[in-house]
């Protein structure tokens, strides 16, 4: 196995990574950007058939193109972190693959929250930026009746991309209370840009309902939606729709910065102003030290480039992260999660999709590792990042830290490795 | 209508791939999910391990419910990969479990 070396290596393609990416090649530096999706942009800029690239992510990927020393590793994940500032990944296509760093920058980036309701696991319920996701990629909506459901700003993105696609949305179930949204819309007015962005989000909004205080109780069908029940303050009301789309907003991506043994808080991977996190030589930038959006990403990672590359950070740019903070700060009071939204579900309801293991066989343990080894919860091929979290929320558990392989992988790249690892003298 | 080799009806590059031995069209750069979409609409594309039918549902490489044999590998993530030209998808339960 090889092992090329490279000076700064940045984890995650999105608005993050690719302004880590600019600023760092400004200095002439090596680089490697590393991204488990087939193409650049992350989620919010996600590409697909079809679709011209957003401006943004194309002007990053011309600039970036011009850099002579940039190595793109698309579908690739980290599998481990080993000592002496090495990183085994894995490529879909091209196998296991070792490289070095002088510093690493990590923008992983963040997933949906996603909760257990009676009837979640239907085909045809997705996250709300799931569905997004999902239709970007090239999935037909096209007629379809569907509900929005969950939390956040996000519900509006997903509702804008399912109209567009041609889908019938029949509503938007927002859990947060309807002072709480009209407060960070009347905020709004602090960032013209998003005021002008929920604009042009809503201007196909007239028509479709957006009902606050209200969460969904159930999903039902055989063997695919067919229906929502939800509740609406005090009252429920079921709607005939092909799919429910539902998500209670957005949490940071930490499984490789916690095995790099970086300090994590509440909001995501703890970083100084520079962007540092607390190991030496790796800085964090985006969603995963903290969700706050692509503007905030962008800045974020800007700065995490110029320091990596020891160059001197832009001042404007500290004060347009400052600035895309405080809305961030925004958005995560008017769409905290409720107590309706964090309502246990029917015990029989399933927390573990990948084992199968019902919501109230785990709830009868005290900790999550309890609960894992005694009911098989979080062993399962998303090794507890759908239900782990849910069980963070739902329960308050915290969750342990991960070992490798921090993603599923083939014995192949773990056999290659572990020959190689003999000459690094590093326990995998 | 059968669509010329490469190109579909609108004149755009397409590609085309098998799911379970039916042979599909899909607009470059589509994913594997976009094509389970289209051939099988909103049903399940692979078995839990109690029994009930699952397809995607985070879109985004982290729930592993859209898991399909491609090519021979199995336990491949559709939302994650984007369609070959002759790309050969299995979602045959048993395999792709």
């Amino acid at each position: 196995m090889t092992m090329p070396h490279f000076d700064v290596v940045v984890i995650g393609a999105g608005p993050a990574g690719l302004a880590a990416a600019r600023a760092a090649a400004l200095s002439g530096a090596r680089i490697a950007l590393v991204d488990d999706n087939p193409r650049a942009g992350g989620q919010v800029w996600r590409q697909g058939p079809e679709r011209d690239a957003a401006k943004p992510l194309h002007d990053a990927l011309k600039e970036l193109d011009t850099q002579a020393d940039l190595t793109f590793f698309f579908s690739t994940r980290v599998i481990a972190a080993a000592p002496a500032k090495t990183l085994l990944l894995e490529s879909s296509d091209h196998g296991g693959v070792y490289l070095s760093y002088g510093r690493l920058i990590l923008c992983t980036g963040a997933r949906e929250r996603l909760l257990p309701c009676r009837g979640w696991t239907l085909p045809g319920v997705t996250g709300a930026g799931g569905l997004q996701a999902l239709i970007k990629g090239g999935v037909p909506v096209s007629g379809q009746r569907i509900v929005i459901a969950g939390s956040g700003p996000l519900l509006i993105a997903a509702l804008a991309t399912a109209r567009d696609a041609g889908a019938r949305v029949l509503a938007v179930v927002e859990q947060a209370p309807r002072s709480a949204v009209a407060r960070f819309g009347v905020s709004l007015a602090a960032t013209p840009s998003k005021l002008w962005q929920a604009a042009r989000l809503t201007r196909g909004f007239f028509g479709v309902p957006y009902w606050t205080d209200s969460v969904v109780r159930e999903v039902s069908g055989n063997g695919r939606v067919e229906a929502v029940t939800i509740a609406r303050g005090t009252r429920e009301m079921t709607l005939a729709c092909d799919r429910v789309a539902l998500g209670y907003g957005l949490v940071p991506n930490l499984t490789l910065a916690q095995a790099l043994g970086c300090a994590v808080g509440e909001g995501g991977i703890v970083v100084d102003d520079l962007q540092r996190t607390s190991v030496g030589d790796v800085l964090a930038a985006g969603e995963c030290t903290g969700i706050g959006g692509a503007e905030l990403a962008t800045s974020e990672g800007a700065i995490a480039g110029y320091v990596a590359s020891e160059e001197s950070v832009p001042a404007p740019l500290v004060q347009e992260r400052a600035r895309w903070r405080r809305f961030a700060a925004r958005v995560e009071r008017g769409f905290a999660l409720g107590e309706a939204a964090r309502a246990w579900p029917a015990p029989d309801t399933l927390l573990c999709r990948c084992e199968d293991v019902p919501f109230g066989e785990v709830a009868a343990h005290d900790s999550w590792r309890d609960a894992k080894l005694h009911t098989r919860c979080g062993m399962g091929a998303c090794q507890g990042r759908i239900c782990g979290t849910a069980a963070q929320t739902l329960l308050g558990w915290d969750m342990a830290t991960p070992r490798p392989p921090l993603a599923p992988t083939r014995i192949e790249t773990l056999l290659a490795a572990g020959a190689h690892a003999q000459h690094l003298d590093c326990p995998l | 209508m059968r669509h010329e080799r490469g190109l579909d009806r609108n004149g755009r590059v397409s590609v085309s791939v098998t799911i379970d031995g039916k042979t599909l069209y899909l607009p470059a750069y589509a994913t594997v999910a976009a094509a389970l979409a289209v051939a099988n609409g909103v049903l399940g594309t692979r078995t839990s391990v109690s029994g009930e039918r699952r397809t995607a549902l985070c879109g985004m490489g982290v729930c592993q419910e859209c898991r399909v044999s491609i090519d021979g590998r199995m336990h491949v993530l559709a939302c994650q990969t984007i369609c070959r030209d002759g790309m050969t998808i299995e979602t045959d339960t048993e395999r792709a479990r």
